[in-house]
This record gives structure tokens, sequence and C-alpha cells, in this order.
């Protein structure tokens, strides 16, 4: 088991989950992040801490969407971020809005660790 | 000349420290210094037993002891075995990464009864570690106290709910398991001295009490607000929004159809246990809140029962040469700079707080300090270590020496559990003497 991060981090992208992984198996495209299924070890401790409640156990109905997105781009080009950086500046206009994949995914890569 | 760098405590702090000391690619050494023979500090004593994901972050822990960089020294206790001025004389720093290991106690009258036990003690006993396996708390009664509204409180009161089957995949310690599952426990209470919207639990622990098997769960409805307000953060908010539905669904239930039944009751301040050697009872004070201040309202009221476990905090035990913030139970530090050359990080530098990923921003912290700071002295490292350990008949555990411990706890299991832990020193040591 693993958890994925889902629609409702696009464009926020808040980063709070970053501090507290243990594993450090976050991935960083321009406008969300995704977690490595593999390197996930099934804590939650992130779970809590997404102010957009974007972060789901991949057991949780109707994600297996998400799930294969977090897999791909997290075996992809994205960089592994292990330490926060400056968040979106216009994050909060972005929570909770539905739709975001259509309107807002970016398959680019983040900048990574400063 | 290599720098040569010394870490006292093999827990998440003391390795998050040493991968990001290793990360920098520098011409130095690290070496962890650790009094059991068992590295992994609060995930191996701490974490739950059934908590078998979390403790899977050893995986990571056990990737950096492979840099050949990397030396481990298990079974070495500083006071004991070696002195910290020792270290200091043979390594250019050393970063005490050694937790906050001892209770933070109940200064009530009836704490020094028997049948009160602090969390610390009672976990590390469920958890094996050698030091409390001895502790053989009482569980010959009906009913317990649990203080404390974090999840180290919902720890205990969920290992002492769970039926036998339900810790099957678990690491609980066997005779820990034969204690609790023939105790004759019905009720466990779990109570704390601020409200539902103060207390401390994460939403994944709270709601893990509601899929106990043969536990129920019961909350009194009139304790629950209906909804969250006050100022806190979005994050506080929303973790008390989810709090409080799960509390809500508790307060619903049915509570006579189980054979345990787990009690949550907050605003009540423990004010004396009860007992004359041992413990019959404990006395609270209702509290209410005013203004985020915790008040008592003259209202008492008392609980029977045969174990008090007190999860209210941890604090630094006194070093020999390490001043300590008594108050906050933490070395005196700035930023994690005791002294030239002596460095603190973890629980040890800034208290009980956090998940085990806290630390690895600490450690990367404190990393990037000493290596701003210190400089290469020529002096000896682990060579001069192991000539001293050596001159005292001291038998450290290298981390091949654990791996094969590790192997031969994950061997002993039963089929479902993950591994049979050695809680003695002399049984891990006895595995190296066998091959």
């Amino acid at each position: 088991m693993a958890y994925i991060v889902t629609e409702a981090c696009i464009r926020c992208k808040y980063m709070e989950c970053i501090e507290v992984c243990p594993v450090n198996c976050f991935y960083e495209g321009e406008n969300m992040l995704v977690i490595h299924p593999s390197e996930c070890i099934d804590c939650g401790a992130c779970e809590e801490q997404c102010p957009a409640e974007a972060i789901k156990p991949d057991t949780d109905p109707d994600v297996s969407r998400w799930a294969e997105l977090n897999r791909k781009f997290s075996a992809g080009d994205w960089p592994n971020i292990s330490k926060r950086t400056e968040t979106l500046p216009d994050s909060d206009d972005f929570e909770g809005q539905e739709g975001k994949y259509e309107k807002y995914f970016s398959p680019n890569p983040g900048r990574g660790p400063l | 000349m290599p720098l040569r760098l010394a870490i006292v405590g093999a827990g998440p702090s003391g390795f998050y420290t040493a991968d990001a000391l290793l990360a920098a690619q520098q011409d130095l050494t690290v070496d962890l210094v650790e009094a059991l023979p068992s590295p992994y500090g609060l995930v191996r004593g701490g974490v739950a037993p059934d908590h078998q994901s979390t403790k899977a972050v050893i995986k990571v822990f056990a990737r950096i002891a492979e840099n050949p960089q990397f030396s481990y020294y298990g079974n070495v206790v500083v006071g004991r075995d070696v002195f910290l001025e020792e270290l200091q004389e043979h390594y250019d720093a050393v970063i005490l990464a050694c937790g906050a290991p001892l209770d933070r106690e109940l200064e009530i009258p009836g704490a020094e009864l028997n049948g009160v036990v602090g969390s610390a003690q009672f976990v590390g006993w469920y958890n094996g570690h050698p030091a409390l396996r001895e502790l053989d708390p009482d569980l010959q009664t009906k009913s317990v106290v649990v203080i404390g509204n974090g999840n180290v409180a919902i720890d205990v009161a969920r290992v002492l709910a769970k039926t036998p089957q339900e810790m099957a995949h678990s690491d609980l310690m066997p005779y820990a398991a034969a204690a609790i599952h023939r105790a004759p426990l019905r009720d466990i209470h779990l109570v704390g001295r601020r409200g539902p919207l103060e207390a401390k639990f994460t939403s994944r622990e709270l709601g893990e009490l509601g899929q106990l098997a043969d536990c129920s769960v019961s909350v009194e409805r009139d304790q629950l607000p209906n909804a969250v307000d006050g100022t806190m953060s979005k994050l506080d908010r929303k973790r008390c929004e989810r709090n409080l539905a799960i509390l809500h669904g508790f307060a619903e239930n049915d509570a006579s159809s189980k054979s345990k039944c787990l009690h949550i009751r907050f605003f009540s301040n423990p004010v004396e246990i009860l007992g004359s050697a041992k413990v019959s009872g404990i006395r609270f004070e209702r509290t209410e809140l005013i203004n985020g201040e915790t008040r008592g309202t003259g209202e008492f009221f008392e609980i029977p029962c045969g174990l008090v476990i007190s999860a209210i905090g941890y604090r630094r035990p006194p070093m020999a040469n390490v001043p300590l913030d008594d108050r906050k139970g933490i070395v005196k530090n700035e930023k994690g700079r005791v002294s030239p050359g002596l460095y603190v990080v973890g629980w040890a530098r800034r208290g009980p707080s956090g998940v085990i990923g806290t630390n690895r921003n600490d450690g990367e912290a404190i990393a990037e300090l000493v290596l701003s700071e210190a400089t290469s002295d020529g002096r000896q490292g682990g060579t001069a270590l192991e000539a001293l350990l050596s001159n005292r008949g001291c038998r450290w555990v290298g981390f091949d020496d654990w791996l094969r411990i590790d192997s031969a706890e994950i061997a002993a299991a039963s089929p479902d559990a993950p591994r049979r832990k050695f809680s003695s020193v002399r049984e891990m040591l006895g595995v190296l003497e066998d091959a």
C-alpha cells in the first residue's frame, strides 16, 4: 500500500507533506507533487499535513487514475524533492476547485531542490 | 585529513544526521555510537508493534549504514564504555542524538504507588526494550486508566484493546502479549485534561479505534462541540474537524456489543491517585476551558482502576558534562550547538515533538552547522574508539553484526509476525557467538 497525491494538489502544491516524509519519496512537477509508490512506506504522516486534502491512500475508491499518474511521473523526469521550496504565489485561489486536471495539469518537471 | 564525526544515539535523528553529513560528499567519516546492540531507537522501541508500515522506515536507515564512510558501534554506552570527553578528544565533532527517553512524571499525590507507570516504560516494555522487559506491569485488573490526549496514549489504549488475532501481524513481545491477552480487562479509560479540539491525536490514530474487533468506543456526546471554532491554523482546523466527526461517530456507538470498552473522556484533570500500596483508582477534577486556559470547576469524580499509565510527554535525563534545561527536559543548546565541538539534534535538542520525518530536517540543519564549523585536526576517530573499547573488554556490535541479529529475529518470528525481537543484550550477543 502507498499514499498518492490527487487532483486537489494541482496549482496548490503547498509542500507541507515533504517536510514530514520519513523516506523522502516526493517528486515535483511544475504545479503538483507526486509520491513514488514503491518508496512510500504507508506511514500516513503526509496525509494529515496536506491543507488541500490531496493525499489519499491508494486503496480509496476511484483513485486509480491518480495512482497511475503518481507512478508515471515519479519514475520519469520529475526531480525528487526533500525540502520545501517557495510555494506558488496564488496557491490559495485554486484550493477546492473542480476539474483542475483538465484546466491546469502540467507534465513539466518542477524546479526541484534549490 | 578526513573530518572525524561521532553521533551518539542510533534513532531517527542520529541516522538522518548521518545521512545529511554523508550527503555532503566531503572527506569525512561518521561513527554512530548506540547504547543498545540494536539500532533505530524509537522506531524499534516506540512505534507501536501493530504499526509495521511506519517501522518500514528502517529500510532507509539500513541503506545509510551501507555507506563505506559510516560505522556503527552498538552496545557502547557513553558514560560506561566510553566517556563523552573521550569522544570529544578523538573526534572533530560529537553530535548528541540520544532523545528524551524518560517519562514526564505525574506530579500528584499517589503517583509513587504500585501500578502507576509512564508510557515510555509501558511502551518500552511491550516493545522489548532491554531496560524495560522486567517492568511486568500488573494487568490483573478490569480497568486501566491512560492519561494523555496524544498518539502515544492512543497507541497504549489500542495495544491493550486489540485481540490476539489483531496483533498476529505485529512484533508485540510474546511476554507482553501473554500478559495483555490473559488480563481480565474490560474498561480502558483514555482521559485528557483539555477538550477534543485541544487533543493532539492525529485523525488516522483516532480513526483506527473505530475498527477494533472486540472493543467498542464510547464518548459522552455532551463533551463534543457541534463544530470547530476558535482561532487555529488551517491544518489544525481540518484535523479537528476530522477528529470531531470521528468522535461524534463514537458517541453514537452502542457500547454493549463487545467485550471491552474504550471510554474517551475529556476535560478531566487527574488530582490524586488512590490506593494504599497499590492503585485502586484515580480522582479527577472536571475542567473547563476559558479563553484557552484550562480551569478546574471544583467538581470531582473517581474512576476505579488497577493500573494507571501516564502518557504526558518525555524528558531527557542528565548526562555528565552536558548542560540540561530541566524545565523543557532537553539539552541546553543554541540552534543545536551545545559548546564548541558538541552539538545536539532531534528530541534531545527540541523536545518530544513532530513525526519521524521531522528529524530529517533537523538532521540536515545540524549537519550543515557542523560542517560549517568543524575542522579536521588529525584526530583518530574510530581507530582510537576501537582501541579504547578493546582495552575495556567491550564487545561492540558493528552493523554487519546487527544484520545477523536482525536475520535471527526475522527467522524466529511466528508465521504472521514480522520478527520476534530479542529483548536482552545477552540474547542479541548470543547470536553473534553462535555463528
